[in-house]
């Protein structure tokens, strides 16, 4: 297809469609995973995403089903948009043996490696080290696939963020580093935690390239996306992506937001990015409304399959422990 | 047979299954011209190129997670510690990557890595470069730890490890690279989990890992002289942790000393004693079972501190004497 007929210059009109109604099953996906909670039928903890929906969308779809996505502790979104079946995603949410990670996992861990998503990470930069090893062997086995890495802001300032840009850097290595800045380390602003303005400034010392993109912009992320990506699968090395976003929930379900105001978070919640996406390809209300719907009985359906899934035997419980 | 090294033991494995897997690659600090800290790596670099033999920066946190990284996505990577001690750096990888992996993936994913690590005292290198860590590992549910001591099994376990399709953690003894032995020149294994019954007999076992089954055994050699006879039995990998030849053995003898180089306190050798204890061998005991490790203390710089600070043949031949004569 010739450029012009691509939407913004990026996708075509179905693809589009998709990308919103994966954005909106996302945002359903956290409100429902919420509500579920609230009820006792989902315990622990999670981290949402309602308001980054754009980054996943974004980014997944920049990318082909044989590139890697390394997925973080905030990841539905991502793990959706990496084509994750709603079913069995819901049915890891409870805990039940036809989960992805038959139950073992929960929202935390939650992965699908046979599809190359290498999994949500449950340690802040955990997957940072991992998406080096992801690289080298994608190297070493001259396939031209591309590990996308994800991380927050908080993420950057681990120590392993900076050995492994560095090894990436030095080794050419096809990994795209995509930080999404949502403006808070759980409770820690940006500014607290920064001396600098912009993350993707810290490119620079390791020699790559690095932009600052709006993150509630599918448009943009894509774009940065499929450069960084193009540029990895010519041998040019790693890029660090940081895409400015902002979540509208707390950190995690203990979270009262003290750090923050109201203001603030209406004033973002105003830079929606799903509205957004819409007007810009055009999808009208009673459009909208159809895909609401649409997101509304796949939801239904998944918690049904969910519901009605088997609860891990006892007597598995020490399978996959060792291989 | 011919004799190799413990050194050259491990180079030939590492060697040859580069030549035969190219799934298989080694990536530490200084391994390439430098040819490892303790020349493990020698001239492979030359033979298989800088993809293969990869030199890091100095990053062992990013050293162990590329292990976990290039293992989940199909190779077989072995990394290389400088120094046992730095392993510290790479926790956060092995305990929460490496080892839970697979496990909270339900089942869905491998992580076929070797990590080796040259732990012990005796050189003179002091506090921060002479540790044995290896019970910290056993403790984390989802890592091996294998410990050679001698040549033979050094080769025989490398293989293994690297063909097993878990997370291996290696130690390698620093005092054992010179020490010679008897090394096939093909490819073998040695599975892992499989106790080896070092030297027959009757009046005490003696289980040891490490150098100090080489130290065991000359303390045996001296026993003997005074008609006691040792069996020592080497468990080679800690976890898996064969117990069958160990349980027998204390019902034979009745009487068991357990030796490690590592501190006593939270040591491999708590863990073994209780499941002797724990195990139909307690009804045969003569005598409690006792440890011998360790002292609980950092590994000082001073030549003689040094020394006295781990167990050496002289402590394993009194300690053993006593067991067997009742003195406990």
């Amino acid at each position: 297809m010739e450029k012009e007929k691509l939407i913004g210059g990026e996708f075509k009109p179905d693809e589009a469609q998709h990308l919103l109604y994966l954005m909106v099953l996302t945002r359903a996906f956290e409100e429902n995973a919420e509500e579920m909670y609230a009820l006792g039928k989902v315990h622990g903890t999670m981290h949402l995403s309602i308001g980054q929906e754009a980054i996943a969308a974004g980014a997944s779809s920049a990318l082909t089903r044989n590139d890697y996505l390394l997925n973080t502790h905030r990841g539905h979104g991502h793990f959706l948009a990496w084509g994750g079946d709603l079913n069995h995603m819901m049915a890891e949410f409870l805990g039940k043996e036809t989960g992805y990670c038959r139950g073992r996992g929960g929202s935390m861990h939650i992965a699908d490696v046979e599809s190359n998503n290498l999994g949500a990470n449950g340690v802040v930069a955990g997957n940072l080290p991992i998406a080096v090893g992801v690289g080298l062997s994608i190297k070493i086995r001259k396939t031209d696939q591309v590990a996308l890495t994800l991380f927050g802001d908080g993420a950057s300032n681990e120590g392993a963020f900076h050995e492994s840009l560095n090894m990436a850097s030095i080794w050419d290595l096809p990994i795209v580093y995509l930080c999404e800045n949502n403006l808070y380390a759980m409770s820690t602003p940006f500014d607290q935690a920064f001396k600098i303005e912009e993350i993707s400034t810290r490119a620079s010392s390791y020699g790559i390239k690095g932009v600052t993109i709006d993150g509630n912009d599918v448009f943009a992320v894509h774009k940065a996306v499929r450069e960084a990506a193009q540029r990895a699968r010519k041998g040019d090395g790693p890029t660090l992506i940081e895409a400015m976003t902002y979540r509208w929930r707390g950190h995690s379900k203990s979270d009262r937001q003290a750090y923050r105001t109201r203001e603030e978070v209406k004033e973002w919640m105003e830079k929606d990015p799903i509205p957004r996406f819409a007007a810009k390809i055009g999808v009208n209300d009673t459009e909208m409304e159809e895909i609401r719907q649409q997101v509304k009985q796949d939801i239904q359906k998944a918690v049904e399959f969910a519901e009605n899934s088997p609860e891990p035997d006892l007597s598995t419980i020490l399978e996959g422990v060792y291989a | 047979m011919r004799e190799l090294t413990y050194r050259e033991a491990l180079y030939e494995a590492l060697d040859q299954v580069m030549k035969k897997d190219e799934r298989v690659f080694v990536i530490g600090e200084d391994i390439g011209v430098y040819g490892g800290a303790f020349g493990v790596t020698a001239d492979l670099q030359q033979k298989y190129g800088k993809e293969r033999i990869i030199d890091t920066p100095i990053s062992e946190a990013g050293i162990a997670g590329a292990c976990v990284g290039a293992a989940i996505t199909g190779m077989r990577p072995v990394g290389e510690i400088m120094f046992s001690d730095f392993v510290v750096l790479s926790m956060e990888q092995l305990v929460l990557q490496a080892a839970k992996m697979r496990f909270m993936f339900g089942g869905k994913a491998k992580v076929p890595m070797v990590l080796r690590l040259p732990e012990g005292s005796g050189t003179g290198a002091s506090a921060q470069h002479s540790g044995s860590y290896e019970n910290w590992f056993v403790h984390v549910p989802g890592l091996k730890v294998v410990m050679p001591s001698t040549p033979y099994d050094a080769k025989g376990l490398l293989l293994a490890s690297i063909e097993d399709d878990n997370p291996v953690i290696f130690c390698e003894h620093k005092l054992l690279y010179k020490t010679k032995g008897p090394v096939p020149e093909e490819m073998y294994t040695i599975p892992l989990g499989k106790s080896n019954i070092v030297r027959e007999g009757k009046d005490i076992t003696i289980v040891a890992t490490s150098v100090e089954v080489m130290r065991s055994l000359e303390a045996a050699d001296q026993l003997a002289k005074e008609g006691i006879e040792v069996e020592v039995i080497d468990p080679r990998t800690i976890n898996p942790l064969d117990m069958e030849p160990i349980t027998k053995s204390a019902i034979k003898t009745g009487k068991v000393l357990v030796v490690h180089e590592a501190a006593k306190t939270g040591g491999f050798g708590g863990e073994l004693v209780s499941r002797i204890m724990e195990s139909e061998a307690f009804a045969y005991l003569d005598a409690p079972v006792r440890r011998l490790a360790g002292l609980d203390t950092p590994i000082p710089y001073n030549r003689n501190l040094e020394y006295h600070t781990v167990p050496q043949v002289e402590n394993i031949v009194e300690e053993a004497r006593k067991i067997v004569q009742g003195v406990y």
